[in-house]
């Protein structure tokens, strides 16, 4: 499939003897419409071929794990949203269990069903914005309105659920912010539906198009070894052919009892990793139908007292309630002394919470492992000797999220 | 309390193959977790990820912790955190380096995994711990004018500094183009 462009130079050799050639220095970024966010590839250029590169982030760097540090355990869980910001419940998610593995409280199964049907949902709407916005990089704009309207039917869901579209903040340590409005299901019966027709749409429009597949094909691919080395995770690396999944390998939230594929990629070149999210798009849509179908009544939050509130009732006419509910308040959650490092599998890979806790309500020190920070810092290997254009296509594919990268 | 959880045959082997690092063996969390001494760490990591019973191919995260203000006491200040993971033997372990206030450094991994590149850059941003022998240990997410190290617990959150020059990283871009033969 690849073919190396001959050069002018080997055409026209006599008009070219003479002539000397300086490398060229260019910035790609920090604020460019194709880098999806503030992050700054410095190049060095012969013509259009990036002969070498550097990489800056730090640019959205507000100090998430500073501030937390001083924040109780419920107060952090706002600050998770503005990490991937695109799907946001997800890291909710991941944060919350994560204290209640070190808490060792179970969370009942009702909220367990809402967490991973809400999680797969966001998966879907980040692999459409990724997708959409890979092939608007490309130049195939079209694309972009059909994934992205099917994003909006998934937005306004949440909105509707939970007041908010972006940063949604859902889950509480023990459980979840509230229960599913009556009407859900049918809401996301017919957005399944409308998000499968987008798919179809977008690959009947792609799977054949020459220009797409020259554009993608054996551009920047990652080896086996060279992706596991660099700590790839989630899409990236099974582009890449290792079938790894955290679902699969290490089951949370029953994940083991729903059946459900690992698409695995050959070459871990753009198209790979652009193929292997469309397959991820029909698991995650089997998956919410799966848990919907299961989906089992009763309350969604714990009666552990140590993380969920008591009932008005019990606050209003019992002292221990009343005591329980003002500690909760003003101490927050207290997690004993110990550490824990937890990952659940984000859309961009494994999202990992690596927590220290002295016993307090507030945190000693939480160290986000972000999927897209180790992805990127391959980013200079795999553009060396491509073209910009090149460069751009595979920025897209990464999915690089500067919320999540900076911190 | 749980009962506490069966050796793993990581925990088993470095045991066998380093017991004078070894300083500390926790099984009572809920990962496992070894402490030895820094001056061991890359001939622990490096058999750790060639053995073939343990195979860690992937270095999932590297940070450091410190523990000024943490109640219970610590002989040293810092302790630097590898996560480890075997992808082809699907198991992980944690393990912690301490290092002292006074003498902040440790040798790099780099040269084993090359998540280590900027893992450890991020934490000599944010720590100050000083990895000997990594290529390019400059800072990664503050500003490179940037005073202080600000997740150690004595530097204070509302502290401002003022950062105005832009990085030209061109001391990144020459010794790259040197090692290509480009200049």
């Amino acid at each position: 499939m690849a073919h190396t462009p001959i050069k002018p130079q080997e055409l026209e050799k006599e008009f070219y003897k003479d002539l000397h050639t300086d490398l060229l220095f260019l910035n790609l970024g920090p604020s460019h419409p194709a880098s999806h966010g503030t992050l700054r590839t410095f190049c060095a250029l012969d013509g259009e071929t990036i002969k070498a590169s550097v990489l800056e982030i730090g640019y959205l760097h507000r100090g998430f794990e500073k501030t937390i540090e001083k924040k109780t355990y419920n107060q952090v869980i706002p600050y998770t949203d503005r990490l991937n910001y695109v799907s946001s419940i997800m890291n909710n998610v991941g944060f919350s269990k994560a204290v209640e593995k070190m808490l060792g409280i179970q969370i009942t199964d009702r909220c367990i069903f809402i967490r991973v049907i809400l999680s797969e949902l966001m998966r879907v709407a980040d692999h459409l914005v990724c997708i959409g916005a890979n092939l608007v990089d490309i130049g195939a704009l079209t694309n972009f309105w059909y994934l992205y309207n099917q994003r909006e039917t998934i937005y306004t869901i949440l909105e509707k659920l939970t007041g908010a579209r972006l940063t949604n903040s859902f889950t509480r340590i023990g459980g979840l912010y509230r229960d599913l409005y009556p009407g859900f299901e049918g809401d996301i019966k017919f957005a399944l539906k409308e998000i499968e027709k987008a798919i179809m749409d977008v690959t009947k429009l792609i799977k054949k198009n020459k220009i797409f597949l020259e554009r993608t094909q054996d551009v920047c691919a990652v080896s086996k070894e060279d992706a596991i080395s660099f700590g790839f995770t989630g899409p990236c690396l099974r582009a890449s052919g290792v079938e790894y999944d955290i679902r699969k390998a290490h089951p949370y939230y029953y994940y083991d009892q729903f059946d459900f594929d690992i698409p695995v990629g050959q070459v871990g070149d753009t198209y790979d990793r652009m193929f292997v999210r469309f397959e991820e798009m029909y698991q995650s849509i089997s998956l919410i139908r799966q848990y919907m179908k299961k989906l089992p009544g009763g309350p969604i939050n714990t009666d552990d007292k140590r993380a969920a509130m008591p009932d008005k009732s019990n606050t209003y006419n019992n002292i221990e309630g009343l005591i329980n509910h003002f500690k909760l308040v003003f101490e927050g959650v207290e997690v004993p002394a110990g550490e824990i490092y937890d990952s659940t599998e984000v859309a961009n890979g494994e999202l990992g919470f690596y927590i220290v806790s002295d016993g307090s309500g507030t945190p000693y020190k939480v160290k986000v492992r972000p999927p897209c920070f180790y992805i990127f810092s391959a980013f200079s290997d795999m553009i060396e000797g491509r073209m910009i254009a090149d460069a751009v296509a595979t920025l897209g594919s990464l999915n690089i999220i500067a919320g999540e990268l900076d911190r | 309390m749980q009962d506490i959880k069966k050796e793993s045959i990581t925990i088993a082997k470095i045991k066998r193959f380093f017991p004078e690092s070894i300083l500390e063996v926790n099984l009572a969390d809920n990962d496992d977790c070894i402490i030895i001494k820094k001056e061991a760490n890359v001939e622990v990591l490096s058999f750790l990820k060639t053995d073939a019973d343990l195979l860690f191919d992937g270095l999932m995260d590297v940070t450091c912790v410190d523990y000024l203000k943490h109640p219970i006491k610590r002989k040293e200040r810092f302790e630097v955190v590898y996560q480890l993971y075997s992808y082809s033997k699907r198991h992980k372990i944690r393990i912690k380096c301490p290092v002292s206030v006074k003498d902040t450094t440790i040798k790099s991994v780099s040269h084993l995994w090359k998540s280590a590149n900027w893992g450890e850059r991020e934490t000599y941003d944010m720590y100050g711990i000083t990895f000997v022998g990594h290529e390019n240990l400059k800072r990664l997410l503050t500003h490179h004018e940037f005073i202080g190290h600000p997740l150690r617990k004595d530097y204070p959150t509302k502290k401002r500094q003022e950062l105005s020059a832009n990085d030209s990283l061109f001391d990144q871009m020459d010794v790259l183009l040197k090692k290509k033969g480009l200049k």
